[in-house]
C-alpha cells in the first residue's frame, strides 16, 4: 500500500492535525530569530557573488543555516568546491545526532515521510520536536507535530532568504532577535533536567562545548554531545552501583 | 551539499528502523537533547568568550540567559522565557 506523507486521501485525523498545529505554534518563538539570520544569509550570498537563483535555491536545496553562511563565505574567498563539501559535512555532522535521537520515533513511518521529515530537521526543528516527543503521553501523531514545526521553519527560512536578496541593505541590524533561539532552547531544556544525570550532561556538554570552542567546523559542539552523553552514562552507572551496595 | 546535509539526517532515521536498540543506547540516545542544547546554549551565552572582565558588556547574553533559565525553571513557560530574557537583555545592553 503506498501513502504520501499526508495519509489516505490527504485526510487527517483530528489528532494528527491538532499535533500539526502545535508543532506549528511551537516554533514560531525561534522564527523571531532565523529571520535575521536568513536575511543576513541573503545578503551575505549576493555579496559573495553568488546569482539571486542559486542564493535562494540553496536555501530549499541544503536548508541549514550555518553550513549556508560559511559554505558563500568560502565562496567569496574562492575556496574550492572539495573544500565547501568537506566543510559542510563537517559543520552539519551534528545532524547525525539529531537523527540518531529521532530515529526510534519515527521507526513506524513509511519512507516518504522518513525522507521529507530528514530533509526538515534543523537545530530549532529538532529542539523543539524532541521536547515533544519527551513530554505528555505516547502518541502515534506526533510526527504530525514534527512536520508543522519543520515546514513552518522551512517556509521561514525561504522567505526571509528572498527579503534578504532583495532588501538586504535596507535592514537595520541592531536588534539581538537571534537570542530568541537560545532563549527557546533554554526554556525547552529546562524541564528536561529531572534528575541528576541530566543536569550532569547539561553542564558538561557546556563547559566541554566553550573549552572546544577553538575547533572548526563547530566539531565543538559534537564532542561536547557525545563526551557529556558518555559521563551521563557513568553517571546511572555509579547510581546503580551504589544502589546494588545498599542492597547488599 | 544539500545531499550530504539530507543524508547526514537522514542516518539514523532509516538505519534504525529495523534493529532494536539495547536499553544503554536508548539511554544514551535520551542524553543527547540536554546535551545538545546545552552545548548550543552555552556557546551562544558566551560568545564573547571567557575574557577577563574589562567590560560588563560582554556578559549581557550571559546574564540575560542565566535570568531567562530562573524563568524557565521557575514557570515552565517558554513564551514567558523568551519575553523576560529579550527584555533583559536589551536592557542590560543599554545599561552595561
Amino acid at each position: 500500500m503506498n501513502r504520501g506523507p499526508r495519509g489516505q486521501a490527504g485526510m487527517m485525523s483530528r489528532e494528527a492535525k491538532s499535533e500539526f498545529m502545535s508543532g506549528v505554534k511551537a516554533i514560531l518563538p525561534i522564527l523571531l530569530g532565523v529571520v535575521p539570520f536568513g536575511v543576513t544569509y541573503g545578503v551575505l550570498g549576493l555579496a559573495a557573488g553568488l546569482q539571486v537563483p542559486a542564493t535562494i535555491g540553496m536555501s530549499s536545496i541544503v536548508f541549514a543555516g550555518s553550513a549556508q553562511i560559511v559554505a558563500v563565505q568560502l565562496f567569496n574567498a574562492a575556496a574550492p568546491a572539495l573544500v565547501i563539501l568537506i566543510t559542510t559535512l563537517m559543520v552539519n555532522l551534528r545532524h547525525v545526532l539529531y537523527s540518531a535521537s529521532l530515529a526510534p520515533r519515527l521507526k513506524h513511518l513509511n519512507s516518504a515521510w522518513k525522507c521529507f521529515l530528514s530533509y526538515l530537521l534543523t537545530d530549532e526543528v529538532y529542539a523543539v520536536t524532541i521536547a515533544r516527543y519527551n513530554q505528555g503521553v505516547a502518541s502515534s501523531n506526533k510526527h504530525w507535530f514534527f512536520l508543522g514545526t519543520g515546514l513552518t521553519m522551512w517556509s521561514a527560512w525561504q522567505v526571509s532568504t528572498i527579503a534578504g536578496v532583495f532588501l538586504g541593505a535596507v535592514i537595520p541590524r541592531n536588534l539581538p532577535l537571534d537570542f530568541t533561539i537560545t532563549l527557546t532552547f533554554i526554556a525547552l531544556l529546562v524541564p528536561m533536567l529531572k534528575d541528576r544525570a541530566s543536569v550532569t550532561v547539561s553542564v558538561a556538554a557546556g563547559i566541554i562545548a566553550l573549552c572546544a570552542i577553538g575547533l572548526p567546523f563547530k566539531l565543538n559542539l559534537i564532542l561536547a554531545a557525545l563526551a557529556a552523553v558518555a559521563i551521563g552514562l557513568a553517571v546511572d552507572w555509579s547510581k546503580r552501583v551504589r544502589q546494588g551496595a545498599d542492597v547488599v | 551539499m544539500g545531499l550530504i546535509t539530507f543524508l547526514l539526517r537522514l542516518s539514523f532515521i532509516t538505519l534504525l528502523s529495523r534493529i532494536h536498540l539495547p536499553a544503554l543506547v536508548q539511554r544514551s540516545l535520551d542524553f543527547v537533547p540536554p546535551a545538545v542544547l546545552s552545548a548550543l546554549i552555552f556557546s551562544d551565552l558566551f560568545r564573547s568568550g571567557l575574557v577577563q572582565p574589562i567590560s560588563l558588556q560582554l556578559y549581557s547574553r550571559l546574564f540575560a540567559g542565566m535570568i531567562a533559565v530562573l524563568v524557565a525553571w521557575r514557570t515552565r513557560n517558554v513564551v514567558l522565557t523568551i519575553g523576560v530574557g529579550l527584555v533583559a537583555l536589551l536592557i542590560l545592553q543599554a545599561l552595561l
